[in-house]
């Protein structure tokens, strides 16, 4: 059996990095949130609860304008659903000593950067390890959202504006390198972009609800493509490596299918 | 406006929502999920949602349509030459922040 990684030093060193990371993600949705009309206590208090960026985006609006409570749902379980197959890839690679009470805690490292470094140890991961994984990505998420949320208070109008489309660029920065190395994720996006499109721009598909819409084009892409070219049978881990830890990883497994 | 009792109402949902997508997984299924359908699905989805959410949604979260298609077409260029996630965000707003200023005074 290999040694656990259950190093405190080595968990902070690893998760230093990734909240730097999502301090300045969270920063643009604390932007957004205030854009909104959310307040700095509602915006903090999502980011705490949640600690995904593409759901608070796809929700923020959702909350912000009293949608329903299905809507809001459903859109959290397509958009999120990738962290039950990390989660249970995680779980296989957790020290075997770690109980079923500390498991509700490490539920919360499971987002792509913190699962990327973890699960790439190859290694048991003790709870200390975790732990301290945990610490700087959860304390940059949060202080982002609040600053970014103040920031929305105090910059000029123009700046707000322009600082509002940081986290689209961020989710093209996630999707663009990885459709340039995989004609299938290129696929995925330019079929998904067009559905998304059509449910703008035509006014007969205007009425259906935002996270309606990302629910639906979302699901007929990936399901599309699941079928036309389906990930290769051995390469198992390859599919729960996705965004940014990743993506170049994940999409020269998938090669030219 | 929302208030405050509705707005905790649904962040109780959304959070649930997430945290047991996490929770279950890691409490109850100790083997790989070995459907093909549903590894592919769920490799496909991340890309498919971001695209979503992103564009057209970018094009039209400026002032104005030409600075959501610039935020978008400097987001996209810089990205696509692999440069880091706050690179290509900062280029992105900057994009924006220089037309807002320059389409007025041009108008």
């Amino acid at each position: 059996m290999e040694t656990v990684q259950n190093d405190i030093k080595a968990g902070l060193k690893d998760g230093l990095p990734i909240g730097l990371g999502y301090l300045a993600t969270s920063f643009a949705f604390g932007i957004l949130s205030n854009s909104l009309g959310l307040t700095l206590l509602e915006a903090v208090l999502i980011s705490m609860t949640n600690l995904t960026s593409a759901g608070q985006l796809a929700a923020a609006p959702i909350i912000a304008a009293g949608g329903r409570l299905i809507e809001l749902a459903l859109t959290q379980l397509v958009i999120n659903m990738r962290y039950s197959l990390m989660s249970i890839s995680l779980s296989m690679q957790l020290d075997k000593n770690i109980g079923i009470r500390h498991r509700f805690i490490l539920a919360f490292t499971v987002t792509d950067e913190m699962y990327a470094v973890s699960v790439g140890k190859r290694r048991p991961l003790g709870m200390k390890y975790m732990l301290s994984l945990l610490i700087f990505p959860y304390l940059g998420w949060t202080l982002g959202t609040l600053l970014g949320a103040v920031a929305g208070n105090i910059l000029p109008a123009v700046v707000v504006s322009a600082l509002g489309v940081a986290m689209y660029a961020m989710f093209i920065a996630i999707v663009t390198p990885a459709a340039r190395e995989s004609h299938p994720i290129l696929a995925v996006v330019a079929i998904s972009v067009a559905l998304s499109c059509l449910f703008f721009y035509l006014p007969a598909l205007e009425a259906v609800p935002d996270g309606f819409v990302i629910i639906i084009c979302a699901v007929a892409a990936s399901v599309v493509m699941s079928i036309v070219s389906p990930l290769p049978d051995d390469e198992i881990d390859a599919s729960a490596d996705t965004k940014d830890g990743g993506d170049t990883e994940g999409s020269e497994v998938m090669g030219d299918a | 406006m929302l208030d405050f009792g509705q707005f905790l109402i649904s962040l109780a949902v959304m959070a649930g929502v997430t945290y047991l997508l996490r929770l279950l997984p890691m409490l109850f299924i100790r083997k790989k999920i070995k459907n093909r359908f549903v590894r592919s699905f769920l490799y496909y989805v991340p890309y498919a949602v971001l695209s979503v959410m992103a564009i057209p949604a970018l094009f039209h979260a400026t002032d104005y349509l030409a600075s959501g298609i610039a935020a978008a077409v400097v987001a996209v260029t810089l990205a696509y030459f692999k440069r880091s996630l706050i690179t290509v965000a900062t280029g992105s707003a900057l994009a924006v922040l220089v037309l807002e200023l320059l389409i007025p005074i041009l108008i």
